[in-house]
This record gives structure tokens, C-alpha cells and sequence, in this order.
């Protein structure tokens, strides 16, 4: 029989199995949806060798990392652009706003994605190092359990009323969707973590910067946690993504603001108001395979076609 | 000189030097054992305490209650880690209590009662069992279980500290069980025929010979299982709702100190004090994890003296 010594270091063996599966799966999970967002730029129909190609081809390999939110966007431009300039390597990955700032700004990786200002995380000296890139508009929509019947939008006023908790509050003034004209159904509120994007750019333009009610909700760490909890939970609401509404369309139902539809026809003029910018930063000004693709992402294509057929909006004129 | 010694003496120098190669590779390996586990306590520790030492965070505000890391909140700042510190014990506590009567239980029927066909079944899907990884059992949990619990239990939400304690305690099973398999093996068969022959039932012999003498091996399994629950992540991180409160009941949504480092450690960067405490989170995981191996080996210095 197996000794016991034995037997332990094949435990710690299995315990470094799991802490890379669980490095491998978080990574993966956006990429997956980053494909649908891929596949449904194929389907609009515009073919990225002919009108996707861009100006001119630059060799050579760089990575982008940083925000999950930008994520499914860089990945489907880097793959026409890859697909037009096949001697070129663009790898993207996911990571969350923070790392793609830090990696970016410590050279780790060519490009670093946010959905926040390089000054709202890095210290002063090194967020003046970056170059930022607005390359994109991207918007969120609250969602719903498709349970809660009867309610369409909601005012600015009624999503404070059932998210924020001023100073001194422990409960939201509204926690039932009879109050906004839904069901007798309790509100179970499912946050993303304090640090993610989506809440942050939530709380600042539908909060008006105050806190959540974090004690009576619960807390999902990704886009696809949210979207499944929303579905599994009566009565709860979240904050997603466009990209991942669009694909998740059936299990959840979609809330206006102050009645205007969460689209990117609505983003793009300017009526709806949970949107901002898509940031993606460069140390310093880029050059080589990094100043191509950006200038790409800027293209007609790109801001025209491909941007639309992945729910974002076109960059503002700069 | 005998002469057994002869041929070596005589052999080439080659031959020495391939003689020394391996005990050099495991020499190597061994101090990069050691020098690994060295760098990785001192750089955990290291990150941890820059919480103290760059912000005026003092060292007992971590033992508070509230979690607000977020600066740009409407609440002040304070890094209360006691809701992670409590959460994982529950888990780890919770999933033991689950786990160690069923695999303490299938350990025995294994190693005393089961048929060796039986055995021939049970001991490949005990393996197999620790092969699962370990976001199945998150998915898993979140798509069958959490469901459960809400709509057939009644649970407000199904994330919930009692379906992180069953996740896990399956998750765990495999572990305590074949550590707990092999020191029933131990046990010597004298002592079983020694009992048999006194004219006990088999019954009797597992209850008064076998358990007692692998006691604090059963123990050591029951730990090494608890400790594999105080490090898991991503399975606990789909099944217990996130909730950075303390509570102690079962049916509400809790967190865990691992769940608290991933869910920020993406978005916030090192300058960050929110990003050092994350790395204090894990240094506090560390140091229970030592907790736990110090425990270990306790136990284990003890089942020698049988």
C-alpha cells in the first residue's frame, strides 16, 4: 500500500492541479464570449479581408490585457486584423481593468485595456506615463429575472431608491417590485465586486456616486455569474454589459432608464446615459504592430461595422 | 578490503560520476523545494504587511467587521477582514462535519469490510474523484444544487454558506478518505486476529482494536481534507453568494478570504491600498493554512508512538 508521505505530496500535487484550473477557467470564460461577439461580427455580413483589411500590415506580436467589458471587442478586431495581416500575432486577455493598467504600465504587455482613467488607479508618475485611447463607446443595461412582469424602465430616482444606501441606511426604500409596478416580488439585488468597472461607472451615473446596499444583495464575480444568478433568482436585478446581454437575451429581460431603451443607437445619440468610454492605453506613444492596430481600431471598419455588430458605440470625436 | 569492494575500485571514473548524478538531481530538487516554499512565505508576508506600513491602517482594523476597501465609496474606508476570516472557517469546519463520517466511513469499508471486488470498484472512483476539477463542482453547485436549495428547501437565495460546506465536503471526500483508507491499513492484522480470536465480532474488533489504534491518522486526514477546503476558490466562489457580513446562518449568502482576493485582485493595481489588502487576505490564509500543518504534524508525530 501507498505510504502516508506518499499519499500527502500527491495531495499537494492535486491541490497545484486545482490552482491552475482555477487560473485557466477564469481566463477562459471571457474569451468564450468574446468568440460569440466574434462570430456575430462575422454574421453582419462584412468579411474582414475585404473591407476589414487595414491600410497597411505591420509585422511582428503584442499582447492587450486589462477589461473583461472591452474584452470581446479588442479580441474580434485583433482576429480581422490577424485575419488580413496573417504574419502578425495579436493576443488578447481578459484580467480585469486593474491588471491591464498595471501590465501596460510596468511593459509586461503592448496595450492595457480599461474601462476607467489610468489616474483613478495608478499612482500620479505612472499614469502620466501611459497614453490613453479612447477607442469606444460601451454601455450596460440593468436587467431583470424574466419573472418580473410588468415593469419596462425605471426612472434615475426609482434605480437610487432600489440600489443606493445614503449614510444611516441599511435597506433601500424600494425592495419590492410592487412599488415600481411589478409583481408582489421581493428585489434581490446581485452586485459585481466593489472594484469592477460595470459598478463603478453604475454607481457614478445612476447612483450619483453613493454606496450600494452590499448587505442585503448578493455578490457575482463575473458577467456570467450575474447573467446566471439573474436567471435562476426571482425577482433580482443586476447591471450587464451590452455584448453580454445581447447573448443572454432569453434568460433575462432588459430595464430602460428614464424610458429609453438600453441600445447602441440610443448610446450613440447620447439619450442614454449608462454608457463610457472604452479605454485602451499605451506606454507611452506606440510604434511598430501597437500603432497599426490601434490606428485600426479607429478605421472606418472598425468604428463603422465591426463596433456596432459587437454592441458598443463608435469612439467620440477626439 | 573485501572483495566485494574490488570492482568499484577498479571501475572506470566515469562510472562515478554517473553513480553521483542522481543523488546530485534530488539534492537539487529538494533545496528548490526549500528555497521555493522560503521565497513564497517571505513574499506573501512581505505584500501582506505593506498594509501597515504604506497607509495608516493600524494592524487591529483588520480584525473589524467592516469590509469598505473602496475609496471612492460614500462610507469611510476601513478594512475589516473578519467576515472572510469567519467565512472560511465556516466552510472548512462546516465541510468537515459533512465529509468525515462518510469518509471515515467508506475508508472503513474499504480497508475492513468490502470484498475485494468491491474494492476493485471503489478505490479507481475514489481516484477518479480527485481528478474532478475543481470548477465542475462550482458549476455543478451553482446549476444544480443552489436551485435546489432555494426552490425545494426553501433557501431566499441558494448561494449560501450551506451550499458552499456541501460543495466542498464533496470536493474533500476523496482526500480524507484514501489518507484515512491507508492508516486503517496500518493497523497490523495481528491485532485484528488477536481480537477475532478472543471471539469479538468484526464489528467489535473495527469499534475497540481498529479505530483506536488508527485514531490520529483519522485525524490527519480529517485535517489534510480541511485544509484542501481552506484553500479552494472557484468552486465555493459559484455556490456562496459573496456577501462580505458576518453570519451564522447557514442558509445566508457568505464569503471566504479566497473569494475576497479574486473578486478585486483584477481591477485594483498594486499602489492600491484596497490591492494590499488583498495581499493580507492571503497572508492571514497562509498563516491559518501553517495553523493547520503545524497540527498535522503534531498528529502525525504522535501516531509513531503506536
Amino acid at each position: 500500500m501507498i505510504t502516508l508521505p506518499a499519499k500527502r505530496l500527491s495531495a499537494l500535487a492535486i491541490a497545484a492541479t486545482f490552482v491552475f484550473a482555477a487560473c485557466g477557467s477564469s481566463s477562459a470564460s471571457p474569451s468564450a464570449a468574446a468568440s460569440t461577439g466574434a462570430s456575430a461580427a462575422a454574421a453582419s455580413g462584412a468579411p474582414a479581408a475585404s473591407g476589414g483589411a487595414p491600410a497597411a500590415c505591420v509585422d511582428g506580436s503584442i499582447t492587450a490585457s486589462g477589461s473583461t467589458a472591452l474584452q470581446p471587442l479588442i479580441d474580434a478586431a485583433g482576429k480581422a486584423y490577424v485575419a488580413a495581416c496573417p504574419k502578425s500575432t495579436i493576443s488578447v486577455q481578459g484580467g480585469g481593468s486593474g491588471t491591464g493598467l498595471t501590465q501596460v504600465s510596468q511593459g509586461a504587455v503592448q496595450l492595457g485595456n480599461s474601462d476607467v482613467t489610468a489616474d483613478s488607479k495608478l499612482p500620479a508618475d505612472q499614469a502620466s506615463a501611459l497614453v490613453d485611447h479612447i477607442v469606444a463607446r460601451q454601455g450596460w443595461v440593468m436587467v431583470v429575472n424574466s419573472g418580473v412582469t410588468g415593469v419596462t424602465t425605471l426612472t434615475t430616482q426609482q434605480a437610487q431608491d432600489i440600489w443606493s444606501c445614503p449614510a444611516g441606511q441599511t435597506a433601500p426604500k424600494i425592495t419590492n417590485w410592487k412599488q415600481v409596478g411589478g409583481p408582489d416580488l421581493p428585489i434581490v439585488l446581485v452586485l459585481r465586486p466593489a472594484s469592477s468597472g460595470t459598478r463603478a461607472t453604475f454607481k457614478k451615473l445612476v447612483l450619483n456616486g453613493v454606496d450600494e446596499c452590499a448587505g442585503q444583495a448578493l455578490t457575482e464575480d463575473s458577467n456570467g455569474a450575474v447573467t446566471t444568478a439573474i436567471g435562476q433568482t426571482a425577482g433580482a436585478t443586476s447591471v450587464i454589459g451590452f455584448a453580454y446581454y445581447a447573448a443572454n437575451s432569453t434568460k433575462v429581460t432588459a430595464l430602460g432608464l428614464d424610458g429609453v431603451q438600453g441600445s447602441v443607437d440610443n448610446m450613440a445619440n447620447g439619450t442614454y446615459k449608462l454608457q463610457a468610454n472604452g479605454h485602451v492605453y499605451s506606454k507611452g506613444q506606440p510604434d511598430g504592430l501597437a500603432k497599426s492596430f490601434l490606428d485600426y481600431l479607429m478605421s472606418t471598419y472598425v468604428q463603422k461595422t465591426l463596433i456596432p455588430a459587437n454592441n458598443y458605440g463608435p469612439a467620440p470625436a477626439q | 578490503m573485501t572483495a566485494p569492494a574490488k570492482p568499484l575500485a577498479t571501475a572506470k571514473p566515469g562510472l562515478r560520476a554517473r553513480l553521483d548524478l542522481p543523488q546530485r538531481v534530488t539534492q537539487l530538487a529538494a533545496a528548490m523545494v526549500i528555497a521555493l516554499v522560503a521565497l513564497i512565505l517571505t513574499f506573501i508576508t512581505w505584500r501582506g504587511v505593506q498594509l501597515f506600513l504604506q497607509t495608516a491602517t493600524p494592524v487591529w482594523q483588520i480584525f473589524t467587521v467592516l469590509w469598505q476597501p473602496d475609496p471612492t465609496s460614500s462610507r469611510p474606508v476601513n478594512f475589516g477582514l473578519l467576515p472572510f476570516i469567519v467565512g472560511t472557517l465556516e466552510i472548512f469546519i462546516g465541510a468537515a462535519i459533512i465529509s468525515a463520517p462518510l469518509s471515515v466511513g467508506l475508508a472503513l469499508f474499504m480497508a475492513e469490510v468490502a470484498p475485494n471486488w468491491a474494492r476493485r470498484i471503489t478505490q479507481p472512483s475514489m481516484e477518479m474523484f480527485v481528478g474532478i476539477p475543481s470548477v465542475v463542482y462550482g458549476f455543478l453547485g451553482l446549476t444544480v444544487l443552489v436551485p435546489f436549495l432555494k426552490d425545494v428547501l426553501g433557501f431566499q437565495f441558494g448561494q449560501s454558506m450551506f451550499a458552499g460546506q456541501l460543495v466542498v465536503a464533496i470536493m474533500i471526500l476523496p482526500t480524507i478518505t484514501s489518507l484515512a483508507y491507508d492508516a486503517f491499513k496500518t493497523v497490523p492484522a495481528e491485532m485484528r486476529s488477536a481480537s477475532l480470536a478472543l471471539g469479538t465480532t468484526r464489528w467489535q474488533a473495527i469499534r475497540h482494536v481498529v479505530l483506536p489504534a488508527a485514531a490520529s491518522g483519522v485525524v490527519t486526514a480529517i485535517v489534510m481534507g480541511m485544509m484542501r477546503a481552506a484553500g479552494e476558490a472557484l468552486a465555493v466562489a459559484l455556490v456562496v453568494g459573496g456577501r462580505a457580513f458576518i453570519t451564522f446562518d447557514p442558509r445566508q449568502p457568505i464569503t471566504t478570504l479566497t473569494l475576497g482576493i479574486t473578486a478585486d485582485m483584477g481591477n485594483t493595481t498594486p499602489s492600491e491600498p484596497w490591492n494590499m489588502a488583498l495581499w493580507t487576505m492571503a497572508a492571514v490564509l497562509l498563516l491559518m493554512s501553517l495553523g493547520f500543518v503545524t497540527i498535522v504534524r503534531r498528529l502525525s508525530g504522535g501516531r509513531q508512538v503506536l
